[in-house]
């Protein structure tokens, strides 16, 4: 089954990763901006990380035959800087115009604090000014109810096209507002901190499948892109058909993402032999 | 070995973790039993029984013995 990963950290897997998600139907994977894990100090850092996955991850997941796509942000962790995030964003427009870089993300809120909050409008104010698409990381854990809140009440208070914002890491206490405000949502499966593969069904189940993105999110921490195979295999194990699943986990990020055209990838629909009339 | 706090700290978010899994899980037949047009609470089996007793063995703070030994002759039973 093809699949696309829509929120991969490339630059910090081996290459083992893309080999094996190569061989387990991945052909598209989009890698936002993240932290560092460490709070970087100059522009020039995140200019040259900007360029590292916009220009050599690309060149790294296509000998496995995959694609790869990206974002630019100055992640929210990083955010209680204002005067290294205005000089970051300055950069932007140049990133805007690479070939495959899909948008703004992930921005967002950690604590969602003051200056969070203005790093997340100006992001978005960005993103709506030059057309991009945008990706908002929500809080984790105990921060995850009243950071969502806030992330929606920033957006509430601007002029954004809803269909264009993927707000990413809800889970079953946050979905249902930011799928009523109209906005995309991702669930973010992690081996223990985030949600799980048979959470993520069971949300499927109980919210439909518009507007909704299913990515692992893999990155330097303990996490694992292969999540997202375990989810779709729960999904299918439930009796779900290989179109629907196909609808969720390739045909969703080819809807959200190909909002920009440089997201070229089709939605796929499965057919016999027979039906097609070959 | 571990302090009490210690024991906490480590093992708070992986035990988050499976108890909203077994959370979902009884949400996941909650909606099972609506799909199907059935009353709440009327799916009665031993292993459901067993899980429930289980959680409730769980729930004591102060045990009359492990927990764990408790559950595994519990589970034997369902």
């Amino acid at each position: 089954m093809q699949i696309i990963q829509p929120h991969y950290h490339a630059i910090a897997r081996t290459a083992q990763d893309y080999e094996r998600m190569a061989m387990s139907g991945v052909v598209a994977v989009a890698e936002p901006a993240f932290w560092a894990g460490f709070d970087r100090l100059y522009p020039e850092t995140f200019i040259d990380y900007f360029r590292q996955i916009s220009e050599f991850e690309p060149t790294r997941a296509a000998q496995y035959g995959i694609r790869h796509f990206c974002w630019v942000a100055v992640n929210p962790k990083e955010a209680e800087n204002p005067t290294l995030t205005r000089e970051v964003l300055k950069h932007f427009p140049e990133f805007f115009a690479k070939p495959t870089v899909l948008g703004v993300g992930e921005t967002g809120l950690h604590k969602s604090t003051k200056n969070e909050c203005e790093s997340l409008e100006a992001h978005v104010e960005l993103a709506m000014r030059h057309g991009q698409l945008v990706l908002i990381h929500t809080p984790h854990l105990a921060d995850k109810a009243h950071g969502t809140r806030k992330v929606l009440e920033v957006l509430a208070g601007m002029k954004v096209d809803p269909e264009r914002i993927w707000i990413d890491h809800v889970e079953e206490q946050t979905i249902k507002p930011c799928l009523d405000a109209g906005y995309w949502v991702g669930f973010t499966l992690y081996p223990i901190t985030k949600c799980s593969p048979k959470r993520a069904v069971d949300m499927l189940e109980k919210y439909g499948t518009e507007r909704i993105l299913v990515n692992s999110s893999a990155d330097w921490g303990p996490s694992d892109p292969f999540t997202l195979q375990e989810c779709i295999l729960e999904y299918r194990r439930r009796g779900h058909t290989l179109q629907e699943a196909l609808h969720v986990f390739h045909n969703n990020p080819c809807r959200f993402l190909g909002q920009n055209p440089k997201f070229d990838i089709q939605p796929i629909r499965v057919e016999t032999l027979a039906e097609a009339r070959v | 070995m571990l302090t009490p706090d210690q024991v906490v700290e480590t093992y708070f978010l992986e035990a988050r973790h499976q108890l909203l899994e077994i959370a979902a899980l009884l949400d996941r037949l909650d909606a099972a039993v609506a799909r199907a047009g059935r009353e709440p609470g009327v799916v009665a089996t031993a292993k459901l029984a067993a899980l429930r007793e289980a959680i409730a063995v769980l729930s004591a703070e102060l045990p009359t013995r492990e927990r764990t030994v408790a559950l595994l002759e519990l589970f034997a039973q369902a």
